[in-house]
């Protein structure tokens, strides 16, 4: 079973970063074989000694993540995401289709793309054709023809306006559905910056993919955090800037179970292709059952795992390793308790200290390091704050 | 029978006996007579240099930028040097290319000697655009050496406003190439209405005059707004104002409206020398009129008019209202006709036409090839809901390639090989010539036909990294774009070689009928010998015109007449 | 272009005569060269008007969107030396037209007395401005974050934020709010304003959360706003009665006015080394009626700059 909550994480992480920050998960990714006895990370659950400096040992190790339960109280786990099912399929110029607004635009796009090839053929042929036909050579000689012919440029400006015509009014069409979603949506938060996504659902759950129901209109409400992004999804064909300061819109209703890609679509800086997520949509049932999933196991987790979970879910794995390699961040392995330099003098990494770091991360700053960690006030709560504590703790 | 000392020009070349006055390359040598001279030749000439160097400084970024993409992760640079990569690629080329390229550099050349004049209106002036751009550009090399910005050459707030690299040099830099732009179009259009010859009315005007005369209009309307906004910009970076911050107030989404302002009239000032200088290609190639000349200079005014009102399809998901983005979707296809109809009027030139497939002319049929398919698939992008999903993929990339590369670019080389003999009294390597057009085509096509595909797929632009399944697109792409990287430096090369080793050129290698054809190959300082002025024929009148043996060129029936006279 | 020469004043220059020697050798005569001047001069001015033009937009949305910012801080401009300015600036405008009219008709003594009336206007501008630009950098009333005025328009005091120091460097606040602040969900815009700050569309920031239960906990799925936060810290009255702190992001005005008047400035200071060039041309006798373009054009230049500034005076001082 903890295989199961290990393989989410990882299959929760962002897509393939450089070597490090994928290391804790990777590293627990192992099939171990023996359940319950996964602590193939190393540097955890370590019952005895080392561990934490200057703590007192309790009866329960905080590092132990298979520390005997309440007999009452199983583990929570929630079910890993799956590969995904939008690679291979859909056209050869589309994705699958998997919205209704996707098939609109499908259609539109064939149309054009119909159009575009008969004019391009037809020009080409023309041209081709009166190039050979009229080549210069010995005796050949430019014939009289009219340098212009009324009949012929009023149907070859008529023709194409109404074409124009009618493609602008689809079109119109389908931006307008794109943007009026139905009142019965159901609403999901995102938040982008650089460079993850985070997912907030209405019961406290945040996720880094999104989860959303299959057959319901689905409401994204979006900010950014810094810069402008932009959500898209190639198989629903909905994308739409993500803005700071304030929030854009926009719903689309899968039709298909699966697992499909997120992209960022507006440059945001270095990791900007990174920047990408998943779109799980769920079978019927499956959504609110991964909804009640979610929430008890947020409520359930050890703080340790928890702590384990954020570090990938809420994008601390972007900046700050666990293996020791230094990133835009300091690596947390084994830091707790040492005695760094900070900009406001010597400071001891303490619970203290890391609560500080994480709420107003700019007060006191690493030497070494600069200011740019921005900050989770108001978005984690308290457990979750411990949680990442006692992680941090057991990173040896 | 003419012999070769008597042929009309023989004198020209200085083959047999001085010609009457050195030419405007050979009068007054030395650097320091280049570089504050007043002779708008030379100041083509100059500019040329620069340009064409710019042109191979941003090829190289973009061949970097294909080499990076070959394979997903990362080749030869990583994350933050390849967003530098592409950001110097478009700003170099957008900039310091595409703009000011065939304007500066050939309209500043042909345009007094077609009008049969001396000199451009404001010759100071025309100097001070030169320096200004030689200042744009140095310093764009100058955020080059520092550290590169980094935020596309769209320059998007809030991220251009918070990043760490020298985006104000480039800025800068952009800034004062806008006013080089500015002054050159002031000076062309004040050069066309104040010095066309008796004889020449608005409609007797080659076509070509008609896109430089509309360019012209949008570089002095629309880029004082790339000023303002690029100001805006500086400041709010350097001093924190706020009209972009929105946590002070201001809106990053009006950088936008700004930016596409002058950007989206921008394209135009890159598209319209580029078919105006193709529509004299074709006629003169074709040895016949052109096909609806009237339309063909409205529609330039129109396309400069119209322009300025689409700028908000660049921004259908930006955020902005609904409304707004259905009024700019319909304006654009308005926009869209009066380029198909441009085309249809070319291929009709070629009809009953007496086509000679010499080197200027294989690139202006690619131009019409590749304006085809750039222009058919912008429709795409001006549908509202498939904008949606194809905004900010590479179908975006792939269409403005098209565009600006395929079509505008490939007009600079089609107008440069036109007139390179009569700048330099040289002819190039003609077999050369046609094979490098041939191949930048096929390595043109293969570079950017598959980014359509992939963009509808699912390939966002300006990434580094990307998902395997694009990997093939990517690996054809490159491949394309280096055939075409090695095959314009063939061209180059032969233009260059041509310097030392060319053919001397004759007055009018090609037929062409406009008034440029009449000066020597290369012209005199004040482009006509004294004793010689030219004579103003109908417009695209090719009756005339004969291939004279002797002369290695084209003649007037006039000429030889004279020849005969004993 | 005819087979006559005409100088600038439109007058023959039949053979004998010659042309003021300014005339250069690519025009025809004198009167090809004032009018190929005249339209340069005029595309000059079109192309200055569109390079203001993004300013004035600006002006047109923010105000639009924020009204309350514009009534409350335009009261910190000093109306009388606008006024003044006007008038030094109008005065000046007559004295570059006339200048013109003295050189078509020789006078040189009074081309000269005109260009030095018109130097010294701008002198007087310029002096003006700098009074109040310093007058603003005293009072803290500056573009952007550096608005931080000790006293509201009236010259009553405001209470300044206790202990929050605004915004950092990156314009994110640094106020330490409590944990359990829910941003997002509980700062409804305050009263008077439209919520978030001015875009194209019409968003509106309100709960959204709203359509569901309320969230388990006070974390609901939506985290802190950063400028949203801020209204709320900087003072939840839009009350521009005295002692009232002022409306947020205020700076913006400072911001508008700042770029405004400083980008007219340096139009006046370039104007300033042109008639400076002019005069001293003038005094060496180089205007008259056979040559006297650079003065026009000059003139023409100015009164651009004048009639923008008259456009400016009222937008920013005289608002309602």
């Amino acid at each position: 079973m903890l295989q199961y909550l290990l393989t989410f994480v990882v299959l929760a992480q962002p897509a393939p970063a450089p070597a490090g920050a994928d290391k804790p998960a990777t590293e627990q990714a192992q099939p171990a074989g023996d359940k319950g006895k996964a602590e193939t990370a190393g540097d955890k659950g370590k019952a005895e000694t080392a561990g934490d400096k200057g703590k007192a040992e309790t009866a329960g190790n905080p590092c132990d993540k298979n520390a005997p339960r309440p007999a009452n109280k199983p583990k929570k786990t929630l079910p890993p995401v799956g590969a995904r099912t939008d690679l291979g399929a859909g056209s050869y110029w589309m994705p699958p289709a998997n919205s209704d607004l996707a098939t609109h635009v499908d259609s539109l796009f064939i149309a054009i793309l119909a159009i575009s090839i008969f004019c391009f053929v037809g020009i080409t042929i023309a041209v081709v054709y009166f190039a050979w036909k009229y080549r210069h050579r010995a005796g050949h000689k430019a014939q009289e023809s009219s340098s212009h012919n009324d009949p012929l440029e009023i149907t070859w400006t008529i023709i194409p306006s109404i074409i124009c015509v009618i493609i602008f009014l689809v079109g119109w069409k389908g931006f307008v559905d794109l943007n009026t979603p139905p009142r019965h949506a159901y609403e999901i938060t995102v938040v982008a910056e650089k460079w993850k996504w985070s997912y907030k659902y209405p019961n406290g759950w945040v996720d880094e993919n999104l989860h959303v129901p299959v057959g319901e209109p689905v409401r994204l409400v979006m900010r950014s955090k810094d810069v402008l992004h932009s959500f898209w999804v190639p198989s629903f064909r909905v994308k739409q800037d993500v803005i700071p300061n304030r929030y854009t819109k926009i719903w689309f209703e899968a039709k298909t179970p699966g697992v499909y890609r997120q992209y960022c679509a507006e440059y945001c800086g270095d990791r900007h292709s990174f920047m990408k997520s998943l779109v799980v949509v769920h079978p019927p049932g499956g959504f609110k059952h991964y909804m009640e999933e979610a929430e008890q196991a947020l409520l359930d987790m050890p703080p340790v795992e928890l702590g384990e979970y954020l570090y990938a879910a809420r994008g601390c794995n972007q900046c700050h390793s666990t293996d020791g390699t230094t990133k835009t961040g300091p690596s947390w392995k084994g830091i707790f308790g040492e005695t760094h330099q900070t900009s406001a003098g010597s400071v001891q990494v303490d619970e203290n200290y890391i609560r500080e770091s994480i709420l107003d991360p700019t007060a006191k700053v690493r030497a070494g390091f600069n200011p740019v960690m921005p900050t989770f006030k108001g978005q984690l709560k308290d457990e979750q704050i411990d949680g990442l504590i006692t992680y941090i703790k057991c990173l040896k | 029978m003419a012999t070769a000392a008597t042929s009309p020009h023989s004198h020209d070349t200085g083959v047999h006996g001085d010609p009457p006055e050195p030419s405007y390359l050979t009068v007054k040598r030395g650097f320091r007579n280049w570089i504050v001279t007043l002779d708008h030749k030379r100041i083509g000439v100059m500019y040329l240099i620069g340009i064409t160097t710019s042109f191979l400084l941003g090829g190289v970024f973009a061949l970097l930028v294909r080499t990076e993409l070959f394979l997903p992760g990362s080749q030869l640079v990583n994350e933050a040097q390849y967003n530098q990569l592409f950001t110097l690629h478009g700003a170099i080329m957008v900039f310091l290319v595409i703009i000011p390229g065939l304007p500066a550099a050939l309209g500043n050349f042909s345009l007094p000697i077609v009008l049969g004049a001396p000199d451009v209106a404001f010759p100071r002036l025309n100097l001070f655009s030169f320096y200004l751009w030689c200042t744009g550009a140095a310093l764009m090399l100058l955020s080059l050496i520092v550290n590169a910005a980094d935020t596309g050459w769209t320059f998007y707030t809030p991220y251009s406003t918070t990043t760490g690299t020298a985006v104000v040099p480039a800025v800068a830099g952009a800034f004062v190439l806008g006013f080089s732009s500015i002054f050159t179009g002031l000076n062309f259009i004040v050069t066309i209405h104040k010095f066309k010859p008796k004889g020449m009315g608005w409609f007797q005007m080659p076509l070509n005059l008609w896109g430089i005369y509309s360019t012209a209009l949008l570089q002095v309307l629309a880029t004082p707004v790339l000023g303002i906004t690029l100001l805006l910009l500086l400041v709010e970076r350097i001093g924190r104002i706020g009209i972009f911050d929105p946590a002070l107030g201001g809106d990053p989404v009006l950088f936008q409206h700004f930016f596409w302002f002058y950007s989206h009239p921008a394209v135009y000032i890159m598209i319209l020398p580029a078919m105006a200088v193709m529509s004299d290609l074709i006629t003169t190639f074709s040895h016949k009129p052109i096909f609806g000349y009237r339309f063909i200079a409205y529609s330039s005014i129109g396309l400069a008019a119209l322009s300025f009102l689409v700028w908000g399809h660049h921004m259908f998901v930006s955020g902005q209202s609904r409304l707004a983005s259905m009024v700019f979707s319909a304006l654009t296809f308005t926009v869209a006709i009066p380029s198909a109809i441009k085309v249809f009027n070319w291929v009709a030139t070629l009809y009953k036409a007496d086509i000679t497939l010499k080197t200027p002319m294989l690139y202006a049929l690619s131009f019409i090839l590749l304006f085809t398919i750039g222009g058919l698939t912008g429709v795409f992008l001006g549908a509202l809901s498939v904008d949606v999903h194809l905004h900010d993929t590479y179908f975006v990339v792939a269409h403005f390639h098209y565009v600006m590369m395929g079509s505008a670019l490939i007009a600079f080389l089609g107008a440069l090989h036109y007139w390179w003999p009569k700048m330099f009294g040289r002819m190039f390597n003609e077999r050369v010539g046609q094979v490098c057009a041939v191949l930048v085509f096929i390595g043109f096509n293969t570079t950017f036909l598959p980014q359509f595909v992939m963009g509808a797929r699912g390939m966002a632009r300006r990434y580094f990294d990307y998902d395997p399944e694009f990997t093939i697109f990517h690996q054809v792409s490159t491949v394309g774009a280096f055939l075409m990287g090695i095959t314009l430096v063939v061209s180059f090369g032969n233009l260059i070689y041509s310097l030392f080793r060319g053919k001397r050129a004759p007055r009018n290698p090609w037929g062409g009928s406009t008034l440029e054809w009449q000066a020597p190959s290369p012209p005199p300082l004040y482009n006509f010998y004294a004793h010689e002025q030219p004579t103003l024929y109908p417009i695209y009148d090719y009756t005339d015109l004969y291939y004279d043996e002797q002369e290695g060129g084209w003649l007037r029936r006039k000429h030889k007449a004279e020849a005969e006279t004993p | 272009m005819s087979g006559v020469a005409h100088d600038q004043s439109g007058a023959e220059v039949g053979p004998g005569h010659s042309d003021s020697p300014f005339i250069q050798h690519h025009f025809d005569d004198g009167a090809h060269q004032f009018e190929s001047g005249k339209l340069g001069i005029w595309l000059f001015l079109g192309q200055e008007v569109l390079f203001f033009s993004a300013l004035f937009v600006a002006y047109i949305i923010y105000r639009h969107n924020h009204p309350e910012i514009f009534e409350y801080a335009h009261k910190y401009l000093d109306v009388k030396m606008g006024a003044i300015n006007t008038g030094v600036l109008i005065l000046s405008s007559l004295s570059a037209a006339w200048a013109v009219r003295a050189a078509q008709l020789n006078q040189q003594r009074l081309l000269i007395f005109c260009l030095v009336v018109t130097l010294l206007c701008a002198f007087g501008f310029l002096g003006i401005k700098y009074v109040e630009y310093s007058a603003k950098v005293h009072h803290h009333t500056l573009f952007g974050k550096r608005f931080a005025p000790h006293e509201a328009p009236d010259g009553t005091e405001i209470e300044q934020p206790d202990g929050n120091p605004g915004k950092d460097a990156a314009g994110k606040p640094t106020a330490k709010e409590p944990l359990n602040t829910v941003g997002g969900v509980k700062a409804q815009p305050v009263d008077g304003s439209k919520g978030p700050p001015p875009g194209t569309a019409p968003v509106v920031p309100g709960d959204p959360s709203a359509s569901k239960e309320e969230p388990a906990s006070s974390q609901a799925g939506v985290g802190v706003l950063p400028a949203l936060e801020a209204q709320k810290d900087a003072g939840a009255k839009i009350d521009t009665e005295a002692g009232a702190r002022p409306p947020p992001n205020t700076g913006m005005f400072f911001t508008i006015y700042f770029l405004m008047t400083g980008l007219h400035g340096v139009h006046v200071l370039a104007g300033v080394f042109v008639f400076i060039w002019l005069l001293w041309r003038a005094t060496k006798g180089h205007f008259g009626p056979r040559y006297y373009g650079p003065i026009d054009f000059a003139a023409l230049y100015w009164h651009l700059v004048d009639l923008i500034w008259i456009f400016l005076f009222p937008l920013l001082y005289l608002i309602a």
